[in-house]
C-alpha cells in the first residue's frame, strides 16, 4: 500500500500524458512539446537511475542521446531507415560509448567523476562538430522519420506520442525493476559505503559499470526518438549545457526515487516554456525559482507531498 | 508607439481555449478581415542576440513604413526567440504554425536554426523567408517552393572577398576561421574565387577568444593579406588583437567580422579593415537613405545588413500581398507575387533567381568613421554586378 | 616551427594560464575549504569585465576602473554569499549545483537587461598601449606582459597569504578537515565569507584584466568556468599550488596544441583533412589530458585531502 502511494505521482503523471491528446492537448504543436518533454523525461529517468541509484553523477549524459541521434543520422545517410535496424544501432552505439568511457570514468568518484564524464561528453561534442559530411555544426536534416517494418508509422503524431510514452514507461519500469532487484541493492550499498561493499565481497566496479552502460543504452534510445521528433540532429544536442539541463531536471525533481526525474523533467520543460512567454528576460525569473526551489524544497518537487504532510501534522 | 503586437500568449494557454482549436480547423473559415500573422524568428538569447536585435528592428521598421499593413490588411508580428537551440526552435515554430496559425515565418540568424525549422514550416505549406541564414544546400538541391531568402547564400560574401583579393593582386593569403560548418564554408567560399597561394588555413575552436597563437603564426608567415570570418564577439576580439599585435600593415579582409553589429565595440581598431557585403549604409539610393535615417531615428544605432535584409523582407511581403489583393489562400499566386520581388530594395538591384535566392550586387567595403563619431562600413567598389549564386544551377525547383 | 615562434606561443600559453589561475584559485579554495561547488564562479569573471567596462566609461580611466571594480566585485561576491550561498553550505553538492546554476541564469540575463547583448569594449590603459617587437613583424603588447606580471604577483601574494598568515593556516586546515577547525572554536562561517569574497574578487580581477583584449559580452564566463573546473580537478581540489601548476599546464597545452596540432597531423593525413582533424583534436586536447590524468591519479596531481 505504501509502495503504491509512493508511485502515485508517477502513475498520475504517466496517466495524464496518456490522456493528454484527448483532453485538449491534441493539437500538433502540443504533441510536439509533449514528445520533447517525454523524451527528455526518458533521458532524465535513465540519468536518475545512475545518480540516485548508484551515486554516479554524470555531466555527460547528453552524449548518450547524441550517439543515439547520430546513429539515426548516419544510417539515414546510408538510406537505412527501418527501426528494426536503426533502433538497435542507436542503442548499441550509445551503450558502446558508455562502456568505453565508463570503464575509465568509474575509477574516479565524486567531483572527479562529474568532470571526467564532462570531458568525454566534450570529446563527443567536438567530434560531432567536425563531421562535415553530416553538416558539422549546422546539423543534419533527416530525409524522413524512421520507418517501422516498412510502414511510416511514426509520421502520425498521435502514434509518435504513444511511442514516446511507451518508451518512457518502459524506461521507468525497467529502472524501477533493476533498482528493486538484488543488483539495485548492491548498487545502493556501494553508493552508501564502497568500503563495506568491498568488505562483504562485492567488487563494486562491474556493478557500477553495468548500471552506467544500461543508462547509456536507454539514453541512446531517447536519442533515437529525439532525432525522429525534430527530424533534425545537431551537435547542440550534445553540448555540456544539455547534459547540465538533464542533471538539473533530476535534481529539481528530487533524488528520492525515479518519479522525481519524471516530475523534474516535466516541470523543467513546462516552466521554461511558460516563463519564456512572460518576459524577455525570463531567465532571471527561472533562476530565482530554481534557487527558491533548492532553499525551500529540500526533497525536490517529488518531496512536496511529504513536506506538506509534515507541515500539516505539525499544526 | 509601435503598431506591432508581440505574441505573449501562454504556451499551454493553461488548458484553456486551445482545446477547441482542433487539428482540422478549416482555413476557409478565416475571414479576410482577420489580421495577417507573421512569425518573426529573431534570436534574443546569448551573446549573438545582438544580431537578432538588428533583424527584429529592421523588420519592424519595415512594418512601420508599411503602416502595419500588408496589402490593406492589418498585420501582426509574433516574436519567436529560437535561443540558438534547434530543438527549442522547432517546438516554438510549430506552436506558431499550429496554434497561432501564422501566415509567414520570417527571420532566422543562424543556419542551423534555419535547417531545423525548414521542414516543419514548408511541410505546412507556409512561406518561410530567411532574412539572413542562407546555407548552400537550400540554394542548390534542397531548394523549396515555399522558401525564399532576401539575404544571400552564405558562401557568397566570402567568394566576394576571394575575388577582391584576386583583383587586388595579393599573391599569398592566410585564412583564419572558427572550426564549425560556417567557418569551413567561409574558407571554401574564399578559395572558390581566389587563385593565388593560400599559405595556411587556421581553424580555431568556436569558443576561443584569444588569438595570440594564430597571430604569431601570421606574423611568422608574412602573407600579403589575411582573410578571416569571425562573427560577433569573436570579431571584436580578433580585430582588437590584430591591431594590438601590430599586424595592421597586413591588409585585413573579412566577411561578417567588421559590421555595424560589432563596430560599436571594435571602434578605431577596425578602421580601414575590409569586408565583402551585399549592403552598406552608404549605398546611394533613395530607399536606403530613408531606411538608414529612420532606423537611426527610431532605435538610435547604426543598422547592419541583418537589419537591412529584414527591412527588405517586410517590403517584399508588402508588395506581394498587395499584388494578390490580400487573399493568401491561393498559394501559387502568392508564390508568383513574392517571386516577382516588386519592391524597391535598399540594395538597389534585387530580383529572385530560379532558386528563390536574390540576384544582386556585391561590394567591397571598408570601415570608416562618420562625422558624428560613429563607425560604419562604406562601399569601396562593386565586385559583382547582378550576380546569381553558384548553387542556383543545381536547383530543380519542385512543383508545390 | 622556429624557436622564436615557440617562445611567443609559450608566452601566450603562460598568459592564458595566468588568467585561468586567477579564476581557478578562488574556485579551488571555495571548493576545498567549504566543500561547496560554485558554478556561478564564472559569472563573477563576467561581472568583473562588465564592471570594468561600465566604470571605464564613467571615469574615462582604466586604472580608476580597476581600482573601483575590485571592491565592487568583492561586494557582489559578498552579497551573493549573504543572499544565496550561505544557506547552501550544509546541503549536498546537488543542491549547490542547481542553486548556483540559478545564479548564473540571473546574472547572465540581468547583465543583458542592463547593458544589452552587444559586445562592449574597454579601452586599453594609455601607458600600456604599445608593444615590443618580439619577432619580425609581430608586436607583443605591453598590456599582455602586464597581465602576466599582475597574475604572477597575485599568485605570489596568494601563496604568502595561504602559507604564511594565520588566516591562511586556517584555510589550509579547513581544506583538510573543516569540522576540526570549527571544533577548535574558529568562526568557520566568517572564514567562509572571507574566502568567498576573496575568490569572487580574484575572478573579477581576471575579468577586468581580460576586458581590454577580449570581447565583453553576456555569458563570457560560461566556457571559462568549465576550463577552470578542469584546472582545479587536474590540480587537486583545494590546492592553490596544484591550481597554479594545472592552470599553466592547461594554458600551455591549449595554446601549443592549437598551434602545432595541424602540423603534427600533416605527417599522417593530407593537408585539408589534417587541418580539420587537427583543429578538432586541439579542442579536445585538454579534456584528453584531464581524462588521462584522472585515470592514473583519480584525485588529481596534488591531492589535499587524504581520500
Amino acid at each position: 500500500m505504501r509502495a503504491m502511494g509512493r508511485e502515485l505521482p508517477a502513475l498520475l503523471l504517466l496517466g495524464g500524458l496518456a490522456a493528454a491528446p484527448f483532453i485538449g492537448f491534441g493539437e500538433g504543436y502540443m504533441l510536439t512539446l509533449l514528445a520533447r518533454m517525454m523524451i527528455l523525461a526518458m533521458a532524465a529517468v535513465s540519468l536518475s537511475f545512475i545518480v540516485a541509484g548508484a551515486g554516479l553523477v554524470s555531466l555527460g549524459h547528453a552524449a548518450m542521446l547524441g550517439f543515439g541521434a547520430y546513429a539515426v543520422v548516419i544510417l539515414d545517410d546510408l538510406q537505412v531507415v527501418d527501426a528494426l535496424f536503426v533502433l538497435p544501432a542507436a542503442i548499441l552505439a550509445a551503450a558502446g560509448f558508455a562502456l568505453l568511457t565508463g570503464a575509465v570514468a568509474i575509477r574516479t568518484s565524486g567531483v572527479n567523476f562529474i568532470m571526467i564524464t564532462l570531458a568525454f561528453g566534450q570529446m563527443a561534442f567536438f567530434t560531432a562538430s567536425s563531421l562535415s559530411g553530416y553538416g558539422g555544426d549546422d546539423g543534419y536534416t533527416l530525409y524522413a522519420r524512421t520507418e517501422v517494418n516498412g510502414a511510416r508509422l511514426l509520421d502520425d503524431r498521435l502514434v509518435f506520442h504513444f511511442v514516446c510514452l511507451g518508451a518512457l514507461v518502459f524506461t521507468w519500469l525497467l529502472c524501477r525493476m533493476l533498482l528493486a532487484s538484488r543488483f539495485g541493492r548492491v548498487l545502493r550499498a556501494v553508493r552508501g559505503n564502497p568500503m563495506r561493499a568491498q568488505a562483504l565481497g562485492f567488487s563494486p566496479y562491474p556493478y557500477r559499470l553495468t548500471a552506467y552502460v544500461i543508462a547509456g543504452a536507454l539514453g541512446g534510445a531517447a536519442g533515437f526518438l529525439f532525432a525522429n521528433a525534430t527530424e533534425f540532429v545537431a551537435p547542440a544536442y550534445i553540448s555540456w549545457q544539455r547534459s547540465g539541463e538533464l542533471l538539473f531536471m533530476v535534481i529539481l525533481g528530487g533524488l528520492s526515487g525515479l518519479h522525481g526525474a519524471l516530475l523534474g523533467a516535466i516541470g523543467f520543460v513546462l516552466l521554461e516554456e511558460w516563463l519564456s512567454h512572460q518576459w524577455e528576460h525570463w531567465r532571471i525569473l527561472f533562476g530565482v525559482l530554481l534557487i527558491l526551489a533548492v532553499l525551500f524544497l529540500p526533497g525536490g518537487l517529488s518531496g512536496i507531498p511529504a513536506q506538506v504532510g509534515r507541515m500539516l501534522r505539525r499544526d | 508607439m509601435m503598431n506591432i503586437q508581440f505574441g505573449r500568449r501562454h504556451a499551454l494557454g493553461l488548458a484553456g481555449g486551445i482545446a477547441l482549436g482542433g487539428l482540422a480547423a478549416p482555413t476557409v473559415a478565416r475571414a479576410q478581415a482577420a489580421p495577417i500573422k507573421i512569425g518573426l524568428v529573431a534570436l534574443a538569447t546569448g551573446p549573438a542576440a545582438t544580431l537578432g536585435t538588428h533583424l527584429r528592428d529592421g523588420f519592424q521598421l519595415g512594418m512601420r513604413h508599411l503602416d502595419g499593413k500588408l496589402g490593406g490588411r492589418a498585420a501582426e508580428v509574433l516574436l519567436i526567440d529560437d535561443e540558438l537551440r534547434p530543438d527549442a526552435a522547432v517546438t516554438k515554430v510549430r506552436a506558431a504554425l499550429e496554434r497561432d496559425r501564422v501566415d509567414f515565418v520570417v527571420g532566422v540568424v543562424f543556419s542551423n536554426i534555419l535547417a531545423a525549422i525548414m521542414r516543419p514550416v514548408t511541410d505546412n505549406q507556409t512561406f518561410l523567408i530567411s532574412t539572413n541564414a542562407g546555407p548552400s544546400p537550400f540554394a542548390g538541391r534542397g531548394c523549396n517552393p515555399f522558401f525564399f531568402a532576401t539575404s544571400y547564400v552564405n558562401d557568397q560574401n566570402h567568394a566576394v572577398m576571394g575575388k577582391a583579393a584576386q583583383d587586388a593582386g595579393y599573391g599569398r593569403v592566410m585564412l583564419l576561421a572558427p572550426n564549425y560548418q560556417a567557418g569551413r564554408d567561409a574558407v571554401a567560399g574564399f578559395k572558390s574565387e581566389y587563385k593565388g597561394t593560400v599559405v595556411d588555413e587556421m581553424f580555431t575552436p568556436l569558443t576561443q577568444m584569444d588569438f595570440s597563437a594564430e597571430l604569431a603564426r601570421i606574423a611568422a608567415a608574412r602573407p600579403d593579406a589575411v582573410f578571416t570570418f569571425m562573427p560577433g564577439g569573436l570579431g571584436v576580439a580578433i580585430v582588437r588583437q590584430y591591431r594590438q599585435a601590430g599586424l595592421a600593415s597586413i591588409p585585413f579582409l573579412s566577411a561578417f567580422t567588421v559590421d555595424e553589429a560589432s563596430l560599436p565595440a571594435q571602434g578605431e581598431a577596425a578602421l580601414d579593415f575590409q569586408t565583402g557585403t551585399s549592403w552598406t549604409p552608404t549605398l546611394p539610393n533613395e530607399q536606403n537613405a530613408r531606411f538608414v535615417r529612420d532606423f537611426e531615428g527610431a532605435y538610435n544605432y547604426v543598422p547592419a545588413s541583418y537589419a537591412a535584409h529584414a527591412y527588405d523582407a517586410a517590403m517584399l511581403l508588402g508588395s506581394a500581398v498587395t499584388k494578390i489583393g490580400g487573399n493568401l489562400a491561393d498559394k501559387a499566386a502568392l508564390r508568383a507575387a513574392i517571386k516577382a520581388a516588386d519592391f524597391r530594395s535598399v540594395r538597389g538591384n534585387f530580383a529572385f533567381g530560379a532558386n528563390h535566392f536574390p540576384v544582386q550586387d556585391f561590394w567591397l567595403a571598408k570601415v570608416a568613421r562618420r562625422p558624428d563619431g560613429k563607425f560604419q562600413t562604406e562601399h569601396v567598389r562593386k565586385v559583382y554586378d547582378n550576380v546569381t549564386d553558384p548553387f542556383a544551377a543545381q536547383c530543380r525547383m519542385p512543383a508545390a | 616551427m622556429s624557436l622564436t615562434l615557440l617562445l611567443v606561443q609559450g608566452l601566450n600559453g603562460l598568459q592564458l594560464g595566468i588568467l585561468l589561475f586567477l579564476i581557478a584559485a578562488g574556485l579551488t579554495l571555495v571548493f576545498g575549504v567549504m566543500d561547496f561547488i560554485n558554478l556561478a564562479h564564472g559569472v563573477q569573471y563576467m561581472v568583473g569585465a562588465y564592471l570594468a567596462a561600465f566604470l571605464a566609461a564613467q571615469t574615462g580611466s582604466f586604472w580608476a576602473a580597476l581600482a573601483l571594480a575590485l571592491p565592487a566585485a568583492l561586494v557582489v561576491g559578498l552579497v551573493l554569499e549573504f543572499l544565496v550561498f550561505r544557506h547552501l553550505y550544509d546541503r549536498d553538492h546537488m543542491a549547490q549545483v542547481l542553486a548556483t546554476f540559478g545564479v548564473i541564469l540571473i546574472l547572465n540575463d540581468g547583465i543583458k537587461a542592463l547593458f544589452g547583448s552587444a559586445p562592449l569594449q574597454v579601452p586599453m590603459p594609455e601607458a600600456l598601449t604599445g608593444g615590443f617587437p618580439i619577432m619580425d613583424g609581430l608586436l607583443y603588447p605591453h598590456y599582455r606582459l602586464a597581465i602576466i606580471a599582475g597574475g604572477l604577483a597575485t599568485a605570489a601574494l596568494l601563496w604568502w597569504l595561504v602559507e604564511r598568515t594565520k588566516a591562511g593556516m586556517l584555510i589550509r586546515a579547513g581544506a583538510t578537515n573543516a569540522p576540526m577547525v570549527a571544533a577548535l572554536g574558529i568562526d568557520i562561517r566568517r572564514l567562509f565569507m572571507v574566502v568567498f569574497g576573496f575568490g569572487a574578487m580574484l575572478a573579477g580581477f581576471a575579468g577586468v584584466m581580460a576586458a581590454p583584449i577580449l570581447s565583453v559580452e553576456p555569458g563570457m564566463g560560461d566556457n571559462l568556468l568549465i576550463l577552470a573546473f578542469v584546472v582545479i580537478v587536474i590540480g587537486g581540489i583545494g590546492s592553490v599550488r596544484g591550481a597554479f601548476i594545472a592552470a599553466l599546464l592547461v594554458g600551455t597545452v591549449e595554446t601549443l596544441g592549437r598551434s602545432m596540432m595541424p602540423d603534427l597531423m600533416r605527417l599522417f593525413l593530407d593537408p585539408s583533412a589534417a587541418r580539420q582533424v587537427g583543429a578538432a583534436l586541439a579542442s579536445m586536447l585538454i579534456y584528453i589530458a584531464m581524462a588521462a590524468i584522472l585515470a592514473f591519479r583519480p584525485a588529481g596531481l596534488f591531492p589535499v585531502r587524504a581520500a
